[in-house]
Parts: C-alpha cells; structure tokens; sequence
C-alpha cells in the first residue's frame, strides 16, 4: 500500500508549565486502554498506568518549596536506527519499532512475561501483569473493543493509542486519501489534558504543531533544535520521542537525572 | 537385557542429546505459556457499531459538554465535546469517570425500604408504587397535621429546570424549608447584595484579566467550572498573565502560581484591606469609578487608612510588608487585574467580610462589570411557569421561619444554610423538620460536621435518598427511590459556575436506564399528584420530559442538535447597575477574623483541609481508576497522609509515613505523616473526600474524612459557614 512508504515519526511534545496535575490524562488513558485496576492500587510499584504522573520537588524549605508535574507516556524510544533498549532485549519480538510510525509495540500474545524489558527501560513506562484483570461485577461492560485485555504474566505499556491510528488510517483509506490528518490522530491522554499541555503530532512533518515546538535536529540525534524543548535522561542515547518543555530551570535540572524508579517519587492529589 | 556401563552411558547421553534436539521441550514451554495466558476469564470486549452520543456533564456544577462514546448499546469512553464553550474537548478525571459509574456495582439497583436499624444496610425491595406511597403518605399526613413545613428538602441540584420544579413543589406544598449546600458564590453573592443593591450572579471574565490575585482560591483544582479554569491558567500562561496566590499550604496553584504568598490562614481579608491600604495611600484608584459611581467611599477610605497599613498588616498576615506594597502597586497598575476569593474548590462560603474585603479591592481598581473584571449579572430571568395557587395549608406553612433562619431577621439576604439546618435539627430547637428528601446531594459525607448531620438525620420520621448510587447519605435512608444516571436522563445544566456568559446545557440519555430506577423529576410530579389539590393543579405535566421541553421551547431544537446554547449577557449600564439607595456601588465593611473552633493549648495545630482533582468530595464520589490515580504520598494502603512540614513534625518526633493520631475537638483519626516543605509550620492538611464508609471495597474505608474532624463555624454577618480550619493535634499512634 502507498501508505506505508510513508515513513511517521508520532511523538509528543508536554508543557510542563501548563500541566495542573490534575489526573485526567491518566484516568483518559486507562479508560481508552482497558487498564485494570485493583481495590487497592496505593504501592506505586505494582499499579499499571501508562500514562504515569509524577510529582518532582525541587527540594527547597519553607517557603522556597515548589513542585512540578511530569506526565510521562512510554517514550517511544528510536534509539539507533529502531534499537530502542525495549526492543533490543526482548527474547520473543512481543516488542517492536514500527518504521512506519514510530511506535514501540507491545504484542501481548507473543509476551512471555521474563520482563528483560521492564529492566531495560530507563523511564519504568513498562509494567507486569502479575495478577489476571478483574473487574467487578457489571464492569467490565466499559471495556472498548478496541483494545485487547490482557491476561496475568505479560508485560504492557504506552501504545501512543495505536488503535487509533489504525481507525484512522482505515477511515483514511476509505476515503480514499493516502494521508491521516493531524487531528484525526490523536492519543486520548492529548484529547482530554483540560490545560492542552499535551501535543501530539508527526515529528517528520512540519506543518504539524508538535514539530513546530520542537524543531528536532535530525543532526544531533533530533535534540529540539529550538532548545526550548529537552528529552528526558537525554544521556542514555534511547533517542526519545516524548520531549518537554518549561521555563523552570530546577525542573530541566532535575529531570535530566530524575530516577524514574526511586520511591521517592511522589505523585500528588 | 543386560544393562552394562557403556550401554547405560549410550543411553543417557544419547537421551540428553535427542531431548535437546527435539523442540519438545520448547514447545511445552511455549505452549504453558501460552496456555497460562488464555484464561477464560479473560473478557473478550464484543464489538459493534461505534457511535458519540453528545450530553452535558452533570457530575459537578461546570457544566462541560461531554461525547459519550458508545459501541452498540455499551458506554465504553466519555470525552470532552470539542467546540464547547466551558471546556472545549478539554476534561477533568470526574468527568471522564461515567461509564464506571453507569455500570458500577454500587448502583442502586431498584426502589429500596430499611428493615434493619439506621444505617445497617438491610433493605427490602419494593416496588415503585409501593415506594411512591410510602412517601406520599408522609406528605399527606404531615399537610393534614397542618405542618407542611416540617417537609425539608435538601437538594445540590443545579440552577437547571429540576431545581425550579422542586421551588414549585415546595412552594404549593407550603414549606419553606429547601436547603442547598452552600459556597463561596453564597458569600460573594451577598457580599455584591450589600454593595450592588440586587441580587446577582457573579461572572468573573477571567480569560480577559491581566493580573489575577487568588485569596487561597484552587484555581486548577476545582473552583468554579474546573475546566474552564484549567483553560483560563493555560491561556494567562501563553498571555504572560500574572497569577499570585495568597494560601498557607502550596497547593498545585499555588505551585503554578507566578507566586506563592504563604499567608497565615484566615487572615485573607487584612490582606486584600492592606493592598487597598497601598492603591488608596498612592492614588492608584480608578478614579472616575470612585467619583462618579460609588457611595460611601471616604468612610471606607478612612477604615482602612486607619487600620490597614502594610506594617499592620504584615504582622496579622504574616506577609512581608514590602511585597504587600509591590504587589497592590502591580495590581492596580495592570489595567485589568482581578482578585477572587472561595478556598480550594470554594465549597466552604468562608466570611461574607472577606468576600467584602475582595470586591472592593476590586471595585477600587475599576474591575466591576469591566471587560475581565467581575461582573453583577442580573439574576435568572427565571422560568415562566403559570402561578401557583397556594391553599391555607400552604399559605401558613410558608409563614413560618425556616428551620436555618435565612430570609429572617440579621439573615434576610441570606439563601440556605445547610449549617444552621443541620445544627438547628440536630438540637431539636423551634420546630424540627419530620420529613427530608436529598436529591443530588450527601450531606452525610459532604458537611463539616458529620456527627451533628447525623444527630440531624436521626430526628427525622423519614429520610428519602433519590441517589443512583448507595453513597453514605442513601446508607443512612428509610427509603431510596433512585435516579437514572445522568447517562441515562434528560436534565438542563446552566453551566459556570462564575463564568461571565450563560451557556445552558442538555443532559440527554445516551442508554437506556440499566436498573429499576426512575427520574426524580418523575417521582416528584407522582408525589404531587398523589398529594392532590392545588399541589396536583400546579403539575400539569405529564412527565418531566414534557415539562422540560416546554420550559425550553424556544432552545430545544438547538439544544438537542449541538447539546448546549450560550446567551451573551451584558452587564447593566452604570445608571442601573447599582439600584442601592444612593444609586451608586456602595463601600463597606470591615474585619473582624472569624474564629476557628478548639483551644489552643489542647490543640495546638491547625488542621486545614484542602482540595484536589484527583479526589472528589462532593456529592459524586471518586471512581477506581480515579483512586487509582492519588499519590502514595496522599493515600497509603487505607491510611491517608497529612501534610506536615518537616520542623512542625521534627518537634512531634514524627517522620516520613509514620502513623499519627490526629484529634480536633471534633474527633480523631489513625492518620500518617507526610513531610512537606510546602506548609507553613503549625498547620496540619488533609484531603477533602477521602474515608466514605459507603460504596464498595474501591472506595470504602480509604482514609479520613475530614469532615468527622472539622465543623461549621458560623460568620456572625452572613450566618454562613466560615471555618477555614480546626485546632488540632498531632501524637504518635
């Protein structure tokens, strides 16, 4: 199909400084995505959110303090040519770069649950089922067709809402145009953020807005040549697609060596 | 066969050797894992035609416009209804939690009766008819006693066509006893009333300020329509609009915030006296406002030059003085500044002389009905219905006071009360009401206070709930006749909550009601009807759907097509807008600080709650995946964690997550211990609407309620809750 010659490159771009913290990209998510939930889902370390929000500080007393929100998505990470750290350890292909999109997959089916890359992934966007879903009774009538539910002993994450994508296209082609619009793909996080502090786009297409914010430098590993913009853990090398922005210093400061897995990391009201 | 060493060795290496050849092996292991992964009970989501259906959010008072996604007949997703005015695809995680309310196992599945004790949870099924009977009985017998007034309703819904139909109830039934919850819009309301002269609905343009003062308002953390506030924030952000907020605790606004003023709570009004201290001392008054459209102007001028100076200040709010200075010189000088007030999500009314203190701070810098200002708005132009006609019975009934007091006496302007209701009913004072019907409310979980509103409730022959789902107030019920959801149902939404536009919403039924429920708007033409006489004849219609569609005949069709329709409304000319005796905007008040319940040798800590958006305290309660969502450094297991800065803690002996007995004179609670440098020392925070004890395990028994630990403390002025705090103390568990 013409389609695919096409190369994509999805990613996101998050103002910081517009994010309330407010909750609702996360709730979007789980909603879209079918994620289970637990009665009680308070030990941050076994509760699935793809969409993840963290609080970080910038450690200062009384009445210096202050906080910012960091939502963080699965990165979708390039890396060299397609290697992100996922899909270079994962023993059964359940995870792979798409060329066409960008998107870091995650195949449930094929997942066999060793979690080679839950260690690999610098930013904990990957996470374990380790009980089956259960939903309670009448509940599981929310759950969308969209999207498979997935079963005790796989590995899940972030898809940049692929299925989307999918129906877009499919609509797209229906239609007979060869090209999925900017606003015809967008994540759920993205749709619902009240402050519109989420923006996704194609980062190979310059019309789009994502790309007009970030102007990646294809020559430095698609840094935001505006410098306004700056990738989480950018050191490591994975190449992220997920970039940030803000005008705090403390806050770039912080995340260019935030531990994403330390529990110190605090999450908010 | 004779086994010898060479062929034993054969066998077993050969053995090794085939087995590891074989995929054998890795193929049982394939298949157990694969096999391990398809359980049965691994649902598979059936598809079907995907379809939006568009309706208006009615789970808080916004008014957002919602796209409920739906596959045949199943709501799977709420999203925001792009091109709305209030939120334009933009929304909040209440709003996206609908289906998991629609198909919650805590829906209230039929008509129920209470066969145990208050409270138990024993309950009969019965039927409509039934049900029906049993309350009309009630009424019949308590208009028959010649008490129609010992009828109260406590109702949180919104300014729509439901809440006219229960006015019109109550009014030809004879009781004067319809009690709302109250806000900051109740205190700013009337603070507008003395200085106004009318009855207004407050707008605040805050899309078009330039310089936005917060007195402790959650500005993206509920206030107002919280989604057209998060959107106002974002749109200051791209404007370079500055935000100050004046709070003790740093809230996400106040981390947000262009800055944060950490001021001593409660001491807001001196504040905003000492910035108008600043404006009045240099000249930097809209003079023109001044001049030509107020009264009382010098009298307050000297009140505050006399009282306010920024030294004075300083030391009541804790602020320095030269900020005090700086920002009043910034305020007055941005051209369009604008100054709100309401705590948090503005649920408690808080004093009506600091909702005084900030409208004037505001009408001194020009910002009365100016493009983003505050604007008067006159009230609803009300719905035109055909007059009742009240018989004796009625007549007499609305004679006598209300059980809170407004309308009477020092609270003439007052609206509702829902303190003094509930305190007056719980002392068994003048004439307590017998009978009370909740409808979109929980007082049981939502009022500071529980164990009086509890005492309240036990003194009532019959508590009716019409809640969809078995929230606290409908556990504590005789009877529940429940609601459909508002997925379910047609409603009208008069969206904003202090925006300055009126944009009227339809709640339409995007699925067929799921339980044996029925519209409230139904039961109470049924109730009517079965009540007869003129109570009958007032109900003409035939049910609420009709009587909703005539009430909005000229927008129905645009209502139905877009789901929503926006009146333009302009504030009225200067000659009019100000119909008090001199004519002109009036000057006035003052500062007396209401004081916070509990002694402060025995209590030597404030507790304060706060809000968030993740956690929602009003009538509709959290989902799971809302839950889900809170902070290990919020909710822990089942104990919830109050905020503490460290030095506070540090003399206690407490540290990070360590168990902690918090008392008020109220009650206390098992809580833990978070440390925070973003509280002021001395002041304990806890989150609003946590620990419901009713619901299912998701919800139930997650931490504290805080309203079991804080009560009202009445404003002297406006009769209205004031409390911003408790005194409170912190022990080792």
């Amino acid at each position: 199909m013409e389609m695919n010659a096409k190369q994509h490159k999805y990613g996101m771009v998050i103002d910081l400084d517009k994010c309330t913290g407010c909750g609702a990209c996360m709730v979007a998510c789980m909603s879209e995505n079918n994620v289970p939930f637990k009665k009680d889902e308070s030990n941050k370390r076994d509760s699935i959110t793809w969409m993840r929000v963290y609080k970080i500080s910038n450690g200062k007393p009384y009445p210096d303090a202050d906080v910012c929100y960091l939502p963080r998505p699965c990165m979708h990470c390039e890396g060299h040519d397609g290697h992100s750290p996922c899909v270079s350890v994962c023993p059964a292909t359940a995870t792979d770069y798409s060329r066409e999109t960008g998107v870091v997959s995650q195949i449930y089916t094929r997942c066999f649950g060793c979690r080679y890359c839950m260690a690999a992934c610098p930013y904990h966007a990957r996470y374990f089922n380790w009980w089956d879903p259960v939903w309670p009774d009448g509940m599981e009538k929310t759950l969308s067709p969209n999207v498979s539910p997935r079963m005790r002993g796989v590995v899940e994450k972030c898809s940049f809402c692929f299925h989307r994508y999918q129906l877009a296209r499919e609509k797209a082609i229906y239609e007979g145009r060869d090209e999925v619009a900017e606003d015809e793909y967008q994540t759920a996080c993205a749709q619902a953020c009240p402050a519109g502090a989420i923006v996704f786009g194609d980062l190979n297409n310059p019309d789009h807005q994502v790309t007009r914010i970030v102007e990646p430098d294809p020559h430095h590993h698609f840094t935001g040549h505006s410098k306004k913009a700056f990738r989480l853990l950018e050191q490591l090398g994975t190449n992220p697609k997920v970039y940030y922005t803000t005008e705090r210093q403390w806050v770039r400061k912080i995340l260019g060596q935030y531990n994403f897995g330390s529990q110190a990391a605090a999450h908010g009201a | 066969m004779k086994l010898d060493r060479r062929s034993f060795l054969s066998f077993v290496i050969g053995g090794a050797a085939g087995t590891a050849v074989t995929p054998l092996p890795w193929k049982l292991m394939d298949d157990v894992s694969i096999w391990s992964q398809m359980w049965p009970w691994t649902p598979v989501p059936p598809d079907g035609a995907y379809t939006y259906a568009r309706s208006t959010c009615t789970l808080c008072p916004g008014g957002c416009g919602i796209a409920v996604r739906k596959v045949d007949q199943r709501v799977v997703k709420i999203e925001g209804l792009a091109g709305h005015p209030v939120n334009d695809g933009g929304i909040c995680p209440l709003g996206l939690g609908g289906p998991q309310m629609l198909y919650s196992p805590t829906r209230v599945t039929g008509p129920l009766k209470r066969v145990g004790p208050r409270g138990e949870g024993k309950w009969a099924k019965i039927s409509w008819n039934e049900a029906l009977a049993e309350v009309a009985d009630k009424l019949t017998q308590l208009r028959d006693d010649g008490h129609p007034e010992q009828l109260a309703i406590f109702s949180g819904a919104g300014q729509g066509t439901f809440s006219a139909l229960l006015e019109r109830f109550m009014t030809v039934y004879g009781s004067p006893n319809l009690v709302r919850p109250a806000t900051f819009e109740d205190a700013y309301g009337m603070a507008v009333y003395r200085m106004h002269g009318q009855q207004a609905v407050v707008g605040f343009d805050l899309e078009n300020a330039n310089f936005v003062i917060s007195f402790g308002s959650g500005v993206i953390e509920g206030w107002g329509s919280p989604v057209r506030m998060i959107r106002a924030k974002s749109l200051w952000k791209d404007r370079k609009v500055p935000l100050v907020q004046v709070e003790p605790r740093l809230s996400n606004t106040a981390a947000k915030a262009d800055r944060w003023l950490p001021i001593r709570p409660g001491t807001e009004a001196a504040l905003a006296l000492g910035l108008a201290h600043v404006i009045l001392a240099e000249g930097l008054y809209d003079r023109n406002f001044v001049e030509y459209y107020s009264n009382g102007f010098e009298a307050w001028r000297k009140m505050v030059l006399d009282g306010f100076a920024p030294d004075k200040v300083a030391e009541i709010t804790g602020v320095s003085r030269d900020y005090i200075i700086v920002l009043a010189r910034d305020f007055a000088k941005a051209g369009a500044g604008v100054a709100i007030c309401g705590r948090g999500r503005g649920t408690t009314p808080g004093s009506l002389e600091e909702a005084m203190a900030v409208h004037a701070l505001n009408a001194l810098v020009g910002a009365i009905n100016r493009k983003g200002g505050v604007w008067a708005l006159p009230g609803n132009e009300g719905i035109r219905w055909p007059e009742v006609e009240i018989d004796e019975t009625a007549a007499n009934g609305l004679q006598r006071p209300r059980l809170d007091g407004a309308g009477s006496g020092d609270l003439v302007d007052a609206g509702s009360l829902p303190n003094r209701f509930f305190s007056a009913q719980a002392e068994g004072k003048a004439d307590p009401v017998k009978a009370l019907l909740v409808f979109e409310a929980n007082p049981l979980f939502t009022q500071p206070g529980t164990e009086t509103v509890k005492k309240a409730l036990d003194r009532l022959d019959l508590l009716v709930s019409f809640s969809s789902l078995m929230d606290e107030t409908a556990a504590y019920a005789d009877l529940i006749l429940p609601n459909h959801l508002y997925l379910e149902r047609y409603d009208d939404v008069v969206a904003g909550t202090g925006l300055a536009a009126k944009v009227i919403g339809l709640t339409q039924p995007v699925v067929a009601p799921r339980c044996n429920t029925r519209h409230a708007g139904d039961v109470v033409l049924a109730l009517a009807g079965a009540v007869g006489g003129p109570v009958a004849d007032a109900f003409a219609w035939e049910s609420f759907q009709a009587c909703l569609e005539e009430t909005l005949a000229d927008d129905w069709d645009a209502l139905s097509e877009a789901g929503y329709v926006v009146r333009k409304i302009q504030p009225a000319y200067w000659f009019e807008a100000f119909p008090t005796a001199s004519g002109k905007f009036e000057f006035a008040g003052g500062y007396r600080p209401v004081p916070i319940e509990g002694d402060k040798g025995a209590f030597p800590l404030v507790l304060i709650p706060y809000d968030g958006m993740r956690i929602a305290a009003g009538p509709v309660a959290n989902t799971p995946f809302m839950t889900k969502t809170v902070g290990d450094d919020v909710l822990k297991r089942q104990d919830v964690l109050v905020e503490v800065n460290p030095k506070t803690a540090g003399a206690l002996g407490l540290g990070e997550g360590q168990a902690a007995r918090l008392s008020t004179p109220r009650g206390q609670a098992r809580v833990r211990i978070h440390l925070s440098e973003g509280i002021m020392p001395g002041l304990v925070a806890m989150p609003r609407g946590l620990g419901h004890t009713a619901y299912d395990d998701y919800l139930a028994g997650k931490g504290v309620n805080v309203n079991t630990l804080i009560g009202p403390v009445e404003d002297p002025a406006s009769g209205l809750d004031a409390a911003w705090g408790i005194q409170a103390k912190l022990a080792k568990a």
